[in-house]
């Protein structure tokens, strides 16, 4: 099919193309790395029953979070989600940080991402026989490699997502089915579950870990500059894919857990390419390293995606310099701000240690989802159901919004368990930026120009 | 020797590869800035659906 350009006269935009696969994709494709690696630390924590507990509950708070923001972003279609949530319903402070939690949540994720992809060549190099085997070079075509997919257009690069998405999962699926859990051949979960071997002071640290297996899935709202229909493909898009985490969640869980020793399990790096190891099957071995290769490089392309679109938007909106806002004219894609973010996620890559890398990612997270309780009340409450058109109207309000602060609120404490030290560093990294953007930077910003809805004006104002 | 060398010629292509994606993608940056005006490089308005600018329904919109 021949395509036009759509720079007509001197305007360019970004390019609506994506369809509900492709939110689906983005999302599904950030997370699903979490459940080939790093959900299992929180077995560690607590004990198997633990990681299952923290498993569901982390679901509970997601599925709050994907409610939420299918309901908002349906209705504030623009670049930088959260970000653009923020700056027309709470204010101009509470969207700079917003926007900074969204950058640094996906570019740190990315570089973990990369360490990871890296970390695995390495161990095949290694496993085949080759002595000195090095991943930087591996990190670095793994980061320069995805932002050359993402400057060229969004639609390449999301429908790339897709397709190795949606081999990761089937992967866990044929895992899940060769393992055969309707018997008790290959797994033994009544002799390896051992209740709680840490009480629930264990469960309640599991959580940290237990937002591994849905963590980014609220990246989808990035994409609503670019999808085609926005109040029809982001809720579809969104909650799907979080129908699809917390059934994969679940499967991999039992087969894990079935598998293995919780003492085990608790310390793994690949638990599910060791799952698959267990089973002496040479196709499930290669089909599960090849799922976490591509759950790897799904997950940095997504981030990639969304922290760029977060920059982008704060630049065009002045709250960072206007440079940053522009638009290529042939790819249509935030090609600077893909640019310029691509040494910040090397320099994290190369160095500094996985687990900093990854914490940081998930306190930037956090913030963000405690934000979206507040923005949700303020929503309703600003703009009640029938004065403003809603793409989608989530059900049970407050309840979703009361449940995701006070599950926040827990996993703030489980992680100050574990990471009390970085968790107050990074609070003063966010205060230090804050004072920074009301002191200095707001005053470049054009006021009038932010609130770009067509809405009435908020009640009580 | 032989499997280290095989190895490192991989190592060498990452970097090879990296190189020239990262070189490819400065070079067309300039050439794009050079290219177009500031003013329509930042064009772009947040939440703006250009329907009357769509010339391929399905994708609304594309490039050639």
């Amino acid at each position: 099919m021949t395509q036009y350009t759509a720079v007509h006269g001197e305007k360019v935009s970004l390019l609506r193309v994506l369809g509900p696969g492709h939110v689906w994709a983005l999302g599904v494709g950030i997370v699903l790395v979490g459940e080939y690696m790093g959900w299992n630390f929180a077995v560690g924590k607590g004990g198997a029953l633990a990681a299952l507990i923290a498993c569901w509950t982390a679901g509970l708070l997601y599925t709050c979070v994907a409610m939420i923001d299918s309901e908002v972003t349906s209705t504030v279609a623009a670049a930088g989600g959260q970000y653009a949530q923020a700056k027309h319903i709470v204010g101009p402070l509470m969207a700079f940080n917003v926007g900074l939690f969204l950058v640094l949540a996906y570019t740190m994720l990315e570089a973990g991402n990369a360490i990871t992809a890296g970390y695995l060549v390495q161990t095949v190099g290694g496993m085949a026989g080759f002595a000195s085997v090095h991943d930087k070079p591996f990190i670095v075509l793994t980061v320069v490699s995805l932002a050359w997919l993402n400057y060229r257009g969004v639609f390449a690069t999301l429908t790339f997502n897709l397709v190795i998405t949606a081999i990761a999962c089937l992967a866990i699926v044929v895992l899940f089915a060769a393992v055969r859990p309707w018997t008790d051949e290959v797994l033994k979960p009544h002799e390896l579950l051992t209740g709680l071997p840490y009480g629930w002071l264990g469960v309640i640290a599991a959580l940290h870990f237990g937002l591994w297996f849905y963590l980014g899935i609220e990246g989808t709202t990035q994409a609503a500059e670019e999808v085609r229909s926005p109040a029809r493909a982001l809720p579809l898009g969104t909650m799907t894919g979080m129908i699809t985490l917390l059934i994969a969640a679940t499967m991999t869980w039992y087969i894990c857990v079935g598998l293995m020793p919780w003492e085990y399990l608790g310390q793994a790096i690949t638990p599910l390419f060791d799952a698959a190891r267990l089973t002496d099957s040479l196709f499930l071995m290669v089909f599960l390293f090849i799922g976490t290769i591509f759950s790897t490089l799904a997950s940095a392309n997504g981030c990639i995606n969304d922290a760029s679109r977060a920059w982008f938007s704060m630049g065009r909106d002045r709250y960072l310099p206007v440079w940053f806002g522009a638009v290529h004219p042939v790819y249509r894609t935030p090609y600077r701000s893909i640019l310029f973010l691509v040494p910040v996620a090397l320099i994290f890559a190369l160095g500094a240690p996985l687990d900093q890398v990854i914490t940081f990612s998930i306190l930037s997270g956090l913030l963000g989802y405690t934000f979206m309780s507040f923005n949700m009340v303020m929503f309703r409450t600003k703009w009640p159901l029938g004065t403003i058109k809603r793409g989608y109207v989530h059900p049970f309000h407050p309840l979703p919004a009361v449940v995701l602060l006070i599950l926040c609120s827990t996993t703030y404490f489980a992680v100050f368990l574990g990471y009390g030290t970085q968790l107050v560093a990074m609070m003063v990294f966010y205060i230090v930026a804050s004072a920074w953007f009301a002191f200095h930077r707001y005053k470049y910003v054009k006021r009038g120009d932010q609130f770009t809805m067509p809405w009435p004006r908020p009640v009580g104002y | 020797m032989e499997n280290l060398d095989n190895f490192q010629l991989l190592e060498y292509a990452a970097w090879g590869i990296s190189a020239l994606l990262g070189l490819w993608m400065l070079f067309d940056m300039v050439k794009t800035n050079r290219a177009y005006s500031e003013s329509t490089l930042l064009s772009s308005k947040e939440g703006e659906i250009e329907d009357v600018l769509v010339v391929d329904p399905p994708h609304q919109g594309g490039h050639r």
